[in-house]
């Protein structure tokens, strides 16, 4: 016994792994304050066991459906509303693009004046904090049903993205090359042209075709609010309960998503 | 270097004719294309409704403002929903991420032939469908209300944080797994001492970061039926109860701009 405990003595403690969070009280406080919110946050989510039960046929059938997808019962509305929702996706692209260009410029504040970087700021941030979803439904009430709306959403969506990005890349260019041009007595379109675009051009060419691929994810659910392409097939083979249908049309996005998300890593990985 | 004649005299110019040339054909189809797809939009457009929208955008607004502050009481339970829709469905999702992405990642896999290609798998086809088309088939299977939107997250979020987390896995220093190593660990200990260590700022950088997104898509998705605060906008909408949808985007929009203050909060501490 004492052999033991003189071993002990000389071996010294053994180590311990450092608590992520030193002072005691807060740690325990911290897990209890996140235990008494699990348990709450649990307690108020009502489950339908019944409905449930009832439903797990159901979703086996669907799993079922995928093995064996039905592309052709729907195959013209399928090929309509992917055509609407790649043309949505080009179209919203180009003029999302060709919209953030100069927002993009005057949201760079080593390029703007005060106003119009501050102007520049306040639309990519409102772009940025709305959801596509909501900005659907807004654009359905006021443009009508139909691809025109999620056609204007998604260039609205494209704007807070690239604009901010690219104004970000800006910034972030190299000042001597920029002063250079300058320096050649060039006028300020010049200078954009010759100093500044050739340095953020690999980077945009990039976002531009991520977005792209971004925009046809998101093109695939304007229609579940009016908003036009794949999404109203797809909600109308969810509530008919055409499980084949819609597992022909997931399968589809997951397919071009993608091939969509190869190339643009194919693309990527050339310009940059 | 790309020279103009011009009467003898030379000048400087950015391409050589051939490079232009190409280029000009080359605008010259996405102009093509792009006409082609606008075309297809203003066929099924009804132009009446869009020359008569700055009309109907100015009537909505009017009826929308101010928006009714007494319908707030009925929004504090569908708030509650969607904060824990969010919440705990990027916990679910992180509970799931975490073996897939040990099983994604290059070095730590147990199989690159078979169980690598198979999980990778999972991380696109979860990724690709948006979080609320999983909610759609979700009310289809399992019946509408919180339970359809909170799992609808957590399959949304599993693609995202596990192929984010397996790349920082990848990226680990392999110095210290093998220090680990050499002092005779099991698998597991240089797991829990070598690498987990190394990816924890990634991970909680992540988790923050996907639940600030699953803060804004966890508002959306009432209009499917998957509760939340989406399904108070949905039938305000419907019964075109103006001030209540304005001062739903009110809330909504407070919620993200908190979302994203808590998420960059975090992660600059973390960073």
């Amino acid at each position: 016994m004492s052999a033991a405990l003189q071993i002990d003595q000389r071996l010294g403690k053994g180590w311990s792994k450092p608590h992520f969070i030193k002072n005691p009280i807060i740690r325990w406080g911290f897990l209890l304050a996140i235990i008494v919110y699990l348990y709450l946050a649990v307690n108020s989510i009502e489950v339908n066991w019944a409905r449930i039960s009832e439903g797990l046929s159901r979703g086996w059938e669907f799993i079922k459906a995928f093995s064996n997808p039905d592309f052709t019962s729907r195959g013209g509305d399928i090929w309509d509303g992917m055509v609407e929702s790649i043309v949505i996706t080009i179209t919203s692209t180009v003029v999302g693009i060709m919209i953030s260009i100069p927002i993009g410029l005057g949201a760079a504040r080593n390029i703007a004046p005060l106003p119009v970087y501050l102007i520049c700021r306040g639309i990519v941030s409102l772009s940025r904090a709305l959801n596509e979803i909501i900005v659907a439904i807004l654009m359905v009430a006021i443009f009508g049903f139909g691809p025109l709306a999620g056609f204007i959403t998604l260039s609205f969506a494209t704007i807070g993205f690239l604009s901010k990005l690219l104004a970000e890349n800006i910034e972030d260019m190299d000042k001597v090359q920029a002063e250079a041009i300058k320096a050649t007595g060039s006028s300020w379109l010049q200078w954009i042209n010759y100093g500044v675009q050739p340095q953020v051009m690999p980077r945009l060419i990039g976002l531009s075709i991520y977005r792209l691929d971004i925009n046809f994810r998101e093109s695939a659910v304007l229609g579940l609010v009016g908003a036009g392409g794949i999404g109203a097939t797809l909600n109308t083979a969810f509530d008919r309960y055409e499980f084949d249908t819609a597992a022909a049309i997931l399968l589809i996005i997951i397919v071009i998503v993608m091939a969509l998300e190869y190339l643009s890593g194919i693309i990527r990985a050339r310009v940059q | 270097m790309p020279i103009n004649q011009n009467n003898g005299v030379k000048s400087w110019r950015l391409h050589t004719q051939k490079q232009s040339l190409l280029r000009w054909f080359g605008y010259l189809g996405a102009v093509a294309i792009f006409m082609y797809c606008w075309n297809k939009i203003s066929e099924v457009t009804t132009w009446f409704f869009v020359w008569d929208a700055p009309r109907i955008a100015s009537d909505i607004g009017s009826r929308a403002f101010p928006p009714r502050w007494s319908y707030m009481d009925k929004l504090w339970g569908p708030i509650w929903d969607t904060f824990n829709m969010a919440t705990i469905g990027t916990i679910l999702a992180l509970m799931m991420a975490v073996p897939i992405a040990f099983l994604a990642a290059r070095n730590t896999t147990p199989s690159a032939f078979f169980i690598r290609p198979v999980v990778l798998f999972i991380i696109v086809a979860t990724r690709s469908i948006n979080s609320l088309i999983w909610a759609l088939l979700l009310v289809a299977i399992i019946g509408p209300g919180v339970l359809a939107g909170l799992i609808a997250i957590a399959i949304r979020s599993i693609g995202f944080c596990a192929k984010l987390l397996y790349e920082a896995i990848e990226e680990i220093d392999l110095k210290q797994v093998e220090a680990v190593t050499a002092t005779g660990a099991s698998r597991w200990q240089v797991m829990a001492y070598a690498i987990v260590p190394q990816i924890l700022p990634a991970f909680a950088g992540i988790s923050v970061f996907r639940w600030d997104i699953n803060i804004r898509e966890s508002t959306v998705l009432g209009l499917v039926g998957a509760g939340g605060i989406g399904l108070q906008l949905q039938s305000s909408l419907n019964t075109l109860a103006w001030p209540q949808v304005a001062l739903i985007l009110l809330v909504i929009l407070f919620a993200v701009v908190i979302g994203e203050w808590v998420s960059a909060k975090v992660r600059g501490a973390i960073i």
